[in-house]
């Protein structure tokens, strides 16, 4: 069966002129030619001479390496990515030789004093020049791999079964790629200390370490802080902070992900659970406004780690501790698993989701005129957010969102710790100030004039509502994920699914709507809210209402005039940018 | 213990930093002036250091663990240097290192330079000393001793000893 094409959504208003045409330059790969740009964007995404490594990627060919990373400084340091190449020969009346053939004659780049013997190249560090060619698959290519493997595990230990980083190593996998089964070191491997606390998130084992330097590079040029370095020399040199234990920043576990070996490991995951049984959902963030995409590794119903998913409109390849660890709420004990009913008597009873819906839709077909009000959270999705609106236009309902602010920081942290600030005005549920309308609503509970309160994932006791005002109410309707004092009070209970167990979208700060997968089911009778809330406004409005997600997001799109002409197949995984 | 830099090598150190293109380039002489009056280097001395160039302890700690020449501890009175170069590895250097570790008490298999706990002694090897021609030699202190034997070594102990 072959997909429909996806439709393609309309185009980020471009931010800049068109660029000029692009210069480029002809290489040769493995004998393939390709024509590469001149310059290709450096970590700091400023133009720089096209190296070898991207010019061998653009033509399909992935070259080894290890220090090199295409967001940091490149170092050059590992040796890894050593390629064979050649350049056009230059006669003494300066044209190009040629072949018989009449194509260009290619002097290999050889050892000046053993012209026998060919001479690499770091591929991450050295420019391209027009006619180069690359040799990235020849015997001597492969030779310069296999002995700087065999190089860098000289004093490494050969004890993967026991690694943490075992599955997404990349020492192991150039190894098996690249590297040779037996080695030449017979002497005594030095031994380097192990399980170093670096900071509080961090553990090193400096034996694994090959001294790659992204870690420092990371945290010196990306992170802003200069905390690590490389002590004492030869075959003592390890990692290590100036202080003990104290690599402390709020980025620490970005350098676990550029670790290409098992060096550096989060306390948080390490020898819990093995990468391979890991299932990868793509997701995104939700401790702030800033919408980090992640991608949630979990194993059967348990979610174990977030790692962040690049996405340079975004967040780079980067994400800060605070929302990386943020994920063992989803999993608690005391998430809210059952519906619950006040039934006639005053007794709270648990009920289908069937006979909730029903009298939830009774009590809000029934409502007077604005007689209800609806608190909802900026951490629900824009589609739950969307029938959540038309509920709330069928009863003519006052509505308010909740501000939670935050210190930001220069990097990724956003002051607004909301996910969802922007879908929730965009759906026009609150406007530019939230919490503006509380005291309002707070105020019509008090006169009487509000009988039917509707909450979704906030706890009014602490926003001016409290227990003796939600006392004075008909009806509360309450969703949540964990419990809370509103939770307690109310009189109709929806569980709710964390984030991680539905689908939805989300509009960060900056105005980039992006979609979440979902990783893990909800526990219990939890249900996405989207779901039940379709059957609500269905059986509220009489409206016929789609059944699927991408159905209410093609739906939402068509009417809400920020997401005009929006398709959820369109989104893809990086999301694409809506006027706020 | 608090540290301190006498107001006259700050004077000379920043009248130093003068010299060089960049406050950085002066690190390594900040180093050398620091364990000449304190004897060895600190980590007080490293964060003054780098706060005096605007860099980050780091920076500085990645030198001093560098080179073997800087101390982070305090060395003995009497500094022995036994040169292990191959003159004077050949000529038994080996066996008189192992000498003075043992009449110490000191670990004659330690990689490190090694100071006796009463603070008189600092054993290490080096490496040549330019006298290749009366090896084995060591260097006590700032006098060079050649064709260092039993006696002589037992010489070099008891002198410390009184020192």
């Amino acid at each position: 069966m072959s997909a429909p094409a996806a439709p393609s959504n309309p185009p980020a208003p471009a931010p800049a002129p068109a660029a000029p045409a692009v210069e480029t330059m002809t290489v040769k790969v493995n004998g393939k030619t390709v024509q590469v740009p001149k310059t290709m964007p450096d970590w700091q995404g400023k133009p720089a001479p096209t190296t070898m490594l991207q010019a061998a990627k653009i033509a399909g060919v992935d070259i080894p390496h290890y220090c090199y990373h295409d967001k940091l400084p490149v170092a050059g340091n590992c040796r890894m990515c050593l390629v064979e190449f050649g350049t056009p020969m230059i006669g003494p009346d300066r044209k190009p030789v040629l072949n018989e053939d009449g194509t260009p004659k290619i002097a290999k780049s050889v050892l000046p004093y053993e012209p026998g013997t060919p001479r690499g190249a770091i591929a991450c560090a050295t420019p391209i020049s027009p006619g180069m060619e690359i040799y990235a698959d020849s015997k001597a290519t492969q030779q310069m791999r296999e002995s700087v493997l065999e190089s860098l595990l000289i004093n490494h230990p050969l004890d993967c079964p026991i690694c943490d980083q075992a599955g997404e190593c990349k020492l192991q996998e150039y190894s098996v790629q690249h590297g040779k089964a037996g080695s030449q070191f017979v002497e005594t491997k030095v031994h380097k200390p192990k399980a170093v606390d670096l900071g509080p998130r961090i553990v090193l084992d400096d034996e694994r370490c090959i001294l790659c330097t992204r870690c420092i590079r990371f945290t010196r040029d990306i992170a802003g802080d200069d905390a690590l370095g490389i002590v004492n020399r030869g075959s003592y040199n390890t990692i290590a902070a100036f202080k003990p234990g104290h690599f402390d920043n709020n980025y620490t576990l970005n350098t676990v992900d550029l670790c290409p070996v098992g060096a550096l490991t989060s306390k948080d995951f390490r020898f819990k659970m093995r990468v391979w049984f890991l299932k990868e959902t793509k997701s995104l963030c939700t401790s702030c406004g800033t919408g980090c995409n992640i991608t949630i590794g979990s194993r059967e119903g348990v979610v174990h780690r977030y790692e962040p998913r690049e996405n340079d409109a975004v967040n780079g390849p980067w994400m800060c501790d605070t929302g990386r660890l943020n994920y063992r709420w989803v999993g608690r004990a005391d998430r809210l698993k059952e519906v619950l009913r006040v039934s006639a008597g005053g007794a709270r009873e648990r009920v289908a989701w069937n006979a909730a819906l029903e009298s939830a839709a009774g009590i809000l077909s029934g409502a007077a005129q604005g007689s209800v009000a609806f608190v909802v959270s900026a951490r629900q999705t824009n589609e739950e957010l969307f029938l959540l609106k038309k509920l709330a236009a069928h009863t003519g309902a006052l509505t308010d969102s909740v501000p939670r602010d935050g210190e930001p920081d220069r990097l990724l942290v956003s002051e607004d710790r909301n996910p969802n600030s922007n879908g929730v005005r965009l759906t026009g549920m609150a406007f530019t100030e939230f919490g503006f309308n509380l005291p309002k609503i707070a105020d019509g509970i008090a006169q009487g004039r509000t009988k039917t309160l509707v909450v979704f994932g906030e706890d009014v006791t602490r926003l001016g509502i409290g227990p003796e005002l939600l006392a004075k109410l008909d009806a509360l309707i309450v969703s949540d994920i964990l419990p809370n004092a509103t939770t307690a009070a109310a009189t109709l209970l929806l569980p709710g699914a964390a984030h991680a167990e539905k689908r939805g979208t989300f509009v960060n700060v900056k105005g980039r709507l992006q979609k979440f997968q979902k990783a893990v089911e909800a526990p219990g009778d939890a249900r996405p809210e989207s779901e039940f809330l379709l059957e609500l406004v269905r059986s509220v409005t009489g409206q016929d209402a789609p059944r699927t997600l991408e159905g209410l997001f093609n739906r939402m799109a068509a009417e809400v005039p920020a997401f005009a002409g929006l398709q959820w197949a369109g989104l893809g995984d990086a999301g694409v940018t809506v006027q706020i | 213990m608090s540290f301190s830099v006498p107001a006259s090598l700050e004077a000379e150190l920043d009248e130093l930093t003068t010299h060089y293109p960049v406050k950085r380039s002066a690190s390594l002489m900040f180093l050398h002036a620091l364990q000449e009056h304190f004897g060895y280097i600190s980590k007080e001395a490293v964060e003054w250091t780098a706060r005096k160039l605007g860099l980050q302890p780091i920076n500085v700690y990645e030198l001093v663990t560098f080179y073997p020449m800087f101390r982070q501890e305090p060395l003995g009175k009497t500094h022995i240097k036994v040169c292990r170069t191959l003159s004077c590895s050949l000529a038994g250097s080996a066996e008189l290192r192992e000498r003075f570790c043992t009449k110490l008490g000191l670990d004659p298999h330690a990689h490190a330079p090694q100071t006796t706990p009463d603070g008189k002694f600092t054993v290490e090897f080096v490496e040549c000393l330019a006298s290749c021609g009366t090896a084995p030699v060591v260097l006590v202190n700032e006098d060079l001793h050649h064709k260092v034997g039993a006696a002589e070594a037992e010489a070099i102990l008891k002198k410390g000893q009184a020192a």
